[in-house]
């Protein structure tokens, strides 16, 4: 066992009715790491994440975050716990097209109760960081599809979290948007010493990792746990 | 391409005549070249000479090949380790890649914890890449763009051989 893990999963199992998603998946997450979560399609990738994340529970097995059991918890303090330590970047759909990109990154604050004025000001900085600093009053459905991930990731991190689960983050961009979007995301992490963990079937995403795993079969294997791939 | 290891790994599944193992190079290994007898009858010459193999008696007949070839514990602990390890991450691997899975499967071995292995290996040197790539001149940069274009290739055909791994260990069984 890594004893410095900050986020760790132990044979954790999570069927769909009788489909099982994920058997026995087992995992280990250092404080400022960037694990590229890889695999083929339907092997239980999201499934894991969302485990991690706390947004599931898992049928069995155990997640802790931090030192405390997470799939635990009840539903009140997953959420909070997701709201306060945790950020999100989907493939797409996570923006409120009707609300200003200033409004999209400023939300997650205002719903944690941030003073108004402090929310778009953190905002602000964050789009700044993403060269996004001209868009601020564009609404997101105007948005190309980098820009609009640019725009989730500022709202991921706009709360400083601990860890960013991201799914799939460039799967709708071409590779050359793909890649910048990574790099800004990757970068931006490793400023702050943020964790990320990213789905990802891109081998340039996951080669902007620190480490890859392989999900296959709802199972995890971790080829540098055995020592082949060194 | 190793011939020499190709060799040895068919003569692994059992005992062959040289005619044999030219036979199942070309069909498998051979990329629509076929393997010339000298250069098969030469190999299995030096693999004697260094213990890998040993030729039976000169059966009754004509021709040269009389000798049936047998893999020796040497031979057979070269095959072993060769298959379960990545190659180094450079371009133009197919061949090599495509033979240790394809006599992985007939010998039965983990041929998905080889392509595992070697998705990691190609991984490792596109990270270095990516790297060089944030780092290096724009010079660089295009040359290291280049180098990973060819890796993603061979991590593409990784990611399909590994999801068609049970049907073509029947195809190469079968035959
Ligand atoms: N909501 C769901 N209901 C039923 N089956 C599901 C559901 N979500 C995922 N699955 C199944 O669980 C397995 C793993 O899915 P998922 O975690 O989404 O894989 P991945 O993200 O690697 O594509 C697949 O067989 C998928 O069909
Ligand atoms: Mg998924």
């Amino acid at each position: 066992m890594i004893v410095n893990a900050l986020l760790r999963a132990e044979e954790i199992s999570r069927s769909y009715g009788d489909t099982p998603a994920l058997r026995e998946a087992s995992l280990s997450v250092t404080a400022g790491e960037v694990l590229a979560v890889m695999g083929p399609s339907g092997s239980g990738k999201s499934t894991l994440l969302h485990c991690l994340a706390g947004i599931f529970t898992p049928d069995s097995g155990e997640v802790w975050f931090d030192g405390r059991r997470l799939d635990t918890l009840d539903d009140g303090r997953r959420s909070e716990l997701r709201r306060t330590a945790f950020g999100f970047v989907f493939q797409f759909g996570q923006l409120v097209p009707e609300l200003t990109v200033a409004d999209n990154v400023a939300l997650p604050l205002l719903l944690g109760r941030t003073r108004r004025k402090d929310a778009y000001a953190r905002a602000a900085s964050w789009l700044e960081r993403l060269e996004l600093a001209d868009l601020g009053g564009r609404r997101t459905g105007e948005l190309s599809g980098g820009q609009a991930q640019r725009v989730a990731i500022a709202r991921a991190l706009v709360t400083g979290p601990r860890v960013v689960f991201a799914d799939e983050p460039t799967g709708a961009l071409d590779s050359l948007t793909g890649e910048l979007v990574m790099e800004l995301l990757v970068a931006l992490a490793r400023e702050e010493g943020t964790t990320v963990i990213v789905v990802t079937h891109d081998a340039r995403v996951a080669a902007s990792a620190d480490r890859e795993i392989v999900v296959r079969d709802g199972r995890v294997t971790d080829p540098y746990a055995s020592g082949v791939g060194r | 391409m190793s011939v020499p290891l190709a060799l040895l790994g068919l003569l692994e599944r059992e005992p062959s005549h040289g005619y044999d193992l030219k036979r199942d190079y070309d069909t498998f290994f051979g990329g629509g070249k076929s393997l010339p007898f000298g250069q098969v009858y030469s190999t299995l010459g030096r693999l004697a000479r260094d213990g890998k193999v040993t030729a039976g008696q000169n059966e009754p007949g004509d021709g040269p090949d009389r000798k049936r070839y047998a893999i020796t514990p040497l031979g057979s602990g070269e095959v072993e380790a060769w298959l379960a390890e990545p190659v180094a991450a450079e371009p133009y691997l197919h061949t090599v890649l495509f033979t240790k899975v394809v006599l992985s499967l007939m010998l039965g071995r983990d041929a998905a914890g080889y392509l595992d292995a070697q998705r990691a290996t190609h991984l490792r040197r596109m990270r270095e890449l990516t790297e060089i790539k944030r780092t290096g001149n724009l010079v660089d940069a295009l040359l290291a763009d280049h180098g990973m274009f060819r890796l993603e290739a061979d991590l593409r055909w990784i990611d399909i051989t590994q999801a068609r791994l049970g049907a073509l260990a029947e195809a190469v069984r079968d035959r």
